[in-house]
């Protein structure tokens, strides 16, 4: 039952062969039996999954259905989920349980799902290989010394394991696609306002975006489609609406005019990686597209003005874990700025303490023109890149990552060479725009990821090409020896 | 420019954050090694473009000035460290 994807599920609940019940204690024992090898969880939702299971047997009785009715899947641990922890991988929400829902938590609720817990993540999302949560690393379920991938790299090893078909993500920089790349998943990113961030903690607020992670095109439409939508709560939402995501996915590729920038095949990209990329394309056009070399000139830049814009976003965030209203408050303070100063020294992990150190200089008097204003000038541009690629082709396709999942602890000299890993992933974010990664073949045993890219709110149209890219592969039926 | 640990130590005051003493060569080198990434800004040439701030340039949305939240203040003060009556707890401020 646990290789089931959402769509077998659906059909399953729906032709009555088990009931959410059955399959969410199935899974429940599965992620108890296994999950101490992967450590992909940090809390396990066993009384709330069954009592969602239980109403939603209840709902399909009473003559209800829906693709995800009973659907079990697990959040991120930055989407606040009521009566739950909700840590986002630090000691500063260690206590934390939320008095309320985020939108997506509810939305997905209302459609029936179970939440079989919360994943594991780089603390505040912080990270491009899950080694900075609070709660311990997270191991690849392809090679368990390697990483699995960060931000949501616990939602992406417990889904590439086989403990769920499932799971939310995000993506500030990446943290959706790079992770689903390393562990051989389809990950989402949707264009920056399709998924309302309300109730998701926040890192950086104009980079910052919800999606799915699965291991099916098929199946991330139908969790997108459970998560899309205006919210008023979130001023940044679009009110834009949403199509029929699964009914995009059948479309044929006759004519799709496909990018590939000449700057995603460089200096620094793994040529192994490079030629399994090559050969999706090759899939594509037996598929009947048409392909382009194109250019993004500005690409380069991307990540000197990420490393600017989510900081500084990151700093001014962050100021609200002080001590006082909740969270972690160190013992004893001397007075309210030693409460202060310890409680967020004590409650944050060093690369979190780092970003906001960065982002506090780059805002502090007299460096904001130098630093601030000009990764966004610098961010106009990369847009610019996109939209004048975008007049002559349909989507863009490259790699997700330069390299495969290095060893854990590989990069932990120096933040900056972790860094240098969101350099094909980064771009979509700082433009807005909606990138999709989905998984290509296999070097020494680890899995890469070829990333898509579209214009704004075209999310169906990522997941039609991927859709019809997994019909003619098999990469993503793989399962890692032991799951 | 590289930071020097007082500069460190003035930006993590700035940010109410406490450093270890023992941390902060580690932390100044980390600091430079980071800016000495994001000062490759400094050669791109921005010259005439408009900074972007929402990706899709959407407006702050305006909404009708009423009171649409309910009063939900024991709820969301079981979660603090430390409340009386209502109120906050911090040490004392004024002596």
């Amino acid at each position: 039952m646990h290789q089931l994807t959402l769509a077998g599920i659906a059909r399953g609940l729906a032709d009555k062969s088990f009931s959410s019940e059955e399959l969410t204690r199935a899974l429940l024992q599965r992620i108890h039996q296994l999950d101490p090898q992967l450590n992909s969880f940090i809390s396990i939702t066993d009384e709330l999954a069954i009592a969602q299971a239980k109403a939603a047997d209840a709902r399909r009785a009473a003559g209800e259905s829906g693709a995800l009715l009973g659907a079990p899947i697990a959040h991120k641990d930055l989407f606040c989920t009521q009566g739950v922890r909700t840590s986002c991988g630090s000691k500063m929400l260690d206590s934390f349980t939320s008095p309320y829902d985020a939108t997506v938590v509810a939305r997905l609720a209302e459609a029936g799902t179970v939440t079989l817990g919360k994943t594991n993540m780089d603390e505040f999302a912080m990270g491009s290989a899950n080694e900075s949560s609070h709660y311990g690393a997270v191991k690849n379920p392809w090679n368990l010394e390697h990483v699995p991938g960060g931000s949501s790299g616990g939602s992406a090893a417990a889904v590439a394991a086989r403990l769920l078909p499932a799971a939310t993500g995000t993506d500030t920089g990446g943290s959706i696609r790079q992770p689903a790349a390393l562990t051989s998943l389809t990950g989402l990113k949707p264009t920056y306002g399709r998924v309302s961030r309300w109730g998701m903690i926040a890192y950086a607020s104009s980079l910052d975006q919800g999606g799915p992670m699965a291991r099916t095109a098929e199946d991330c439409a139908l969790l997108l489609q459970g998560m899309a939508g205006f919210d008023p709560k979130d001023s940044t939402s679009i009110d834009e609406p949403v199509p029929d995501y699964s009914a995009s996915l059948n479309g044929s590729l006759q004519g799709l005019r496909i990018g590939l920038p000449k700057e995603y095949f460089g200096a620094g990209l793994d040529p192994r990686i490079a030629d399994l990329v090559q050969a999706s394309v090759k899939e594509l056009e037996k598929l009947g597209a048409v392909i382009k070399e194109i250019s993004l000139p500005n690409m380069q830049h991307a990540i000197p003005a990420y490393y600017v814009i989510a900081p500084a976003e990151a700093s001014s965030n962050l100021s609200r874990f002080d001590g006082v209203r909740f969270g972690y408050r160190c013992e004893n303070p001397r007075d309210l700025t030693d409460l202060y100063k310890r409680s967020r020294g004590e409650g944050f992990g060093s690369e979190v303490q780092r970003r906001i150190m960065v982002g506090t200089y780059a805002l502090s008097a007299g460096y904001y023109d130098a630093y601030y204003l000009k990764a966004q000038k610098i961010r106009r541009l990369i847009k610019n890149d996109f939209m004048a690629a975008f007049e002559g082709v349909d989507v863009i396709l490259g790699p997700t990552t330069p390299n495969l999942a290095w060893k854990i602890g590989a990069k932990n000299a120096d933040p900056v060479a972790e860094y240098l890993e969101d350099v094909y992933t980064i771009t979509a974010n700082l433009a807005g725009l909606p990138g999709l990664s989905m998984p290509a073949g296999f070097v020494d045993g680890l899995p890469v990821g070829v990333q898509l890219l579209a214009p704004y709110f075209q999310e169906g149209r990522l997941l039609n090409v991927a859709h019809q890219y997994q019909q003619v592969t098999d990469w993503h039926t793989r399962v890692p020896n032991g799951f | 420019m590289a930071l020097e640990r007082s500069d460190v130590e003035k930006i993590a005051h700035l940010a109410r954050l406490g450093l270890n003493e023992a941390d902060l060569p580690r932390t100044t080198d980390a600091l430079n090694s980071i800016l000495g990434l994001v000062d490759q800004m400094q050669a791109v040439d921005t010259d005439g473009i408009e900074p972007l701030a929402h990706p899709l340039e959407a407006r702050q949305r305006l909404r009708a000035d009423v009171v649409t939240e309910s009063n939900q203040r024991d709820r969301y003060q079981a979660i603090a460290p430390a409340t009386d009556s209502g109120l906050y707890l911090v040490p004392k401020v004024i002596e």
